[in-house]
């Protein structure tokens, strides 16, 4: 059967079904969020975690990550060819507040502080974000980890900016 | 200010130009960078119309990018017909229009297009035949006007081409890309003396226009960028001492007892070789819609070259047609060289390519059309806009739903077929086969075809990815490398492992169709 995000490219909070965590765990500590539910032949994720938290049964089976030991380190975000992972943050922003991180590919890199339009799946405009982190994993590293604080409500929504 | 169209700053590429260099078109002269081919140069100075067609001088420009279609053909210091996308530039050049008066963007010839109604075969030398007493004035008139441009009239540049003595390798790789690489590494590493030609200026085939990361098996360099895989496979290459490798080099034949025919610059030679592995990787197909020959209407691939290797913007505003796995990456890398992307149109009712690329487009405001096609195009002398048109289940397009969009480029990418003429010359038994793209050669398990001693690693066996061409490449060269004599029991094992993580890669859901293309083109050993 074809899921409606194979015809639309945009996936669902029901597709998403327990690829979230419950919303307890997001009270304790930063969590990747694996935006990846389709069989394809790829597991570049697999050794990028450190703690050896996400997992699948063979190269073509989806990801599976063990939310209770994820410190959110966003390691696995920038070695994610699919740009399918991103980091929720629900600790260390303000009350009220979430802070999401992002693969960034383009130019000009936010600078921290800046105030940008988060974007949700289908590109849409969802509300103001203000970008708190800007991270490479290492020097040759092309691809930025964008942090951004937006309203708690657009925690699992945005996930691109402009 | 002169335009120059040459992406300064890009999120992941940097652009090492050469020395400034000038050329001149017709009487304009134009910066360029040593490095550059004139065609590439030509766009960069947001030149569209290099040319003009032969019958209805129609507009021509850059299409393919590779050498491979002829579109951006014109006379280069006296010479006529110059494959200009090909051809690296040099200081003073002259390039030149061709069929055309008085310039390519303003070609009075050009009449003949709209004409078409009474002159259906466009200017033509026997145009006009009554009355037969006027036909040879006619004929004098019309001569002049047909033909592809005028013979040379300075041999500043033109040598005649010239023949030299037969070469000899054991194993000869045609075709750089990830399948050829890999064989040509894995058939050293056991002994091999190895010839590995290929056509481009640079090794690596489809990889050095990748700027992504690559899916695929960790074992394979999944999560790193295409053009950094091409880097690390072709250092191996260039520090293996039994490697040769020939650039800027095409085989044009496979004759009988595996003897190459190559061309190098105006040299051609023949090579010997004991096994010879054709990775030459796969051609676009095109599609067919109104004026899809005006310029700014691109392969994907030609618009990957101008813009990740020669770092020029193709165009400010994209339409992307084909919604696989190619025009997906291609519409997200134009994003990235700062081009917006109108739109993507897909005939089948679902994407074709991997969910996690639209999305990464999708989540940038760039709609994707399924059951959607390209109807027309409109513009002057470069893509002005398109209509899009929707599709019903059956095919047939849905009356009042055409919607225009304004672009100046369009970008094809509506598959690939296998590159199959060699092996058709030298004897393969061929099949077409569409789950592999086309026209493909039957092969054992170990690569070999029906002709002994070539062997078909990559996309040439079936359209599909980097890892497998990688997988295949190495199963080739091993086999070839054991069919000479080298190698041992060992050998012999890895080239089994090689077989089993095939069939591992192949084992997913999305592959379904790649397995049912591979049984029918398998045939047994011996
Ligand atoms: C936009 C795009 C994105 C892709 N993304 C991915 C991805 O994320 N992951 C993945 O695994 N795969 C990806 N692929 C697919 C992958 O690039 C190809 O499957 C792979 O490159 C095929 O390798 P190959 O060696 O068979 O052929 P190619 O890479 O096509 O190489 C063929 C070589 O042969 C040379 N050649 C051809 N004819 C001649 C001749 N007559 N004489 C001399 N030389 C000749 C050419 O110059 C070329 O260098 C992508 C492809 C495209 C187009
Ligand atoms: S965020 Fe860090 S700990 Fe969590 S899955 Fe990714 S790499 Fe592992
Ligand atoms: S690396 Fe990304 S795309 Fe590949 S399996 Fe992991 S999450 Fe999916
Ligand atoms: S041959 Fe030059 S653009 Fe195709």
């Amino acid at each position: 059967m074809v899921s409606d995000y194979e015809k639309t490219g945009v996936i669902t909070l029901k597709d998403l079904e327990g690829k979230i965590p419950p919303p307890e765990r997001f009270k304790k500590e930063p969590v990747a969020i694996v935006e990846c539910t389709q069989e394809i032949p790829c597991d570049a994720c697999i050794p990028a975690c450190p703690r050896k938290l996400l997992s699948m049964k063979n190269i073509i089976s989806v990801p599976s990550l063990d939310f209770d030991k994820c410190s959110g380190c966003a390691i696995c975000v920038g070695k994610c060819p699919g740009l399918a992972i991103f980091i929720v943050d629900m600790c260390k922003a303000p009350k009220g507040k979430a802070w999401v991180t992002i693969p960034y590919e383009f130019l000009p890199v936010p600078e921290v502080g800046s105030i940008v339009r988060a974007l949700n799946r289908e590109g849409e405009d969802v509300g103001s974000a203000k970008v708190v982190k800007v991270a490479r994993l290492s020097k040759e590293e092309k691809t930025a980890l964008v942090t951004f604080e937006v309203d708690e409500k657009l925690a699992m929504e945005a996930r691109a900016l402009r | 200010m002169a335009v120059d169209l040459r992406i300064k700053e890009h999120p992941i590429l940097e652009f090492k130009r050469g020395p400034k260099v000038k050329i001149y078109y017709g009487r304009k002269k134009i910066d360029a960078y040593e490095g550059e081919t004139v065609g590439a140069a030509l766009c960069a100075a947001g030149i569209n119309v290099f040319t003009r067609s032969v019958k209805y001088h129609r507009p021509r420009g850059m299409f393919c990018a590779i050498g491979k279609c002829s579109s951006c053909m014109m006379r280069v210091d006296g010479v006529p017909n110059v494959m200009t996308c090909v051809t690296p530039v040099r200081d003073g050049m002259r390039v030149e229009p061709q069929n055309c008066f008085p310039s390519a963007s303003h070609d009075l010839y050009s009449i003949i297009d709209r004409l078409g109604f009474k002159f259906p075969a466009g200017f033509y030398y026997r145009l006009i035949t009554s009355p037969r007493s006027l036909s040879a004035l006619y004929l004098k008139l019309i001569r002049p006007l047909t033909g592809m441009g005028k013979f040379p009239t300075a041999n500043r540049g033109f040598k005649p081409m010239t023949k030299s003595e037969q070469r000899e390798t054991e194993v000869a790789v045609v075709g750089a890309g990830p399948a050829g690489l890999s064989a040509a590494i894995h058939a050293a590493r056991l002994g091999c003396r190895v010839t590995l030609i290929d056509e481009n200026h640079r090794l690596g085939g489809q990889l050095i226009k990748q700027t992504h990361m690559f899916f695929g098996s960790k074992e394979y360099f999944a999560g790193v960028r295409g053009i950094r895989i091409s880097e690390k496979l072709a250092e191996e290459v260039k520090q293996h001492e039994n490697i040769e490798a020939l650039l800027n080099t095409s085989v044009v034949g496979l004759y009988e007892e595996n003897v190459l025919g190559i061309v190098q610059g105006n040299k051609f030679a023949t090579m010997r070789a004991k096994k010879v592995i054709v990775s030459t990787g796969a051609y676009e197909k095109t599609l067919l819609f109104n004026d899809n020959d005006l310029p700014g209407v691109m392969g994907a691939g030609g618009v990957q070259t101008l813009m990740n290797v020669f770092g020029i913007k193709p165009g400010n505003e994209a339409l992307m047609v084909g919604a696989g796995n190619v025009g997906l990456i291609i519409s997200y890398q134009l994003l990235q060289a700062g081009v917006k992307v109108k739109g993507i149109v897909e005939a089948v009712p679902r994407i074709g390519g991997y969910f996690v690329h639209a999305a990464k487009i999708r989540r940038m405001g760039v709609p994707i059309y399924v059951s959607h096609t390209i109807k027309r195009t409109w513009g002057r002398r470069r893509v002005e806009g398109a209509t899009i048109v929707q599709l019903d289940d059956r095919w047939k397009e849905v009356e009042g739903t055409e919607k225009d969009i304004k672009c100046d480029l369009i970008c094809i990418s509506v598959g690939l077929k296998p590159t199959y003429e060699f092996l058709y010359q030298a004897g393969c038994k061929m099949k077409f086969i569409s789950e592999l793209g086309g026209h493909v050669p039957l092969r054992t398990k170990n690569m070999e075809t029906s002709v002994k001693g070539v062997y078909i690693p990559g996309d040439t066996g079936g359209i599909e990815e980097a890892d497998t061409a990688m997988v295949g490449g190495k199963i080739a060269g091993i086999s070839a490398a054991l069919s000479l004599g080298y190698g041992d029991k060992e050998a012999e094992e890895f080239r089994e492992k090689a077989i089993m993580e095939l069939e591992d890669l192949r084992s997913g859901p999305t592959s379904a169709r790649i397995r049912s293309g591979i049984e029918k083109a398998l045939i047994e050993e011996g």
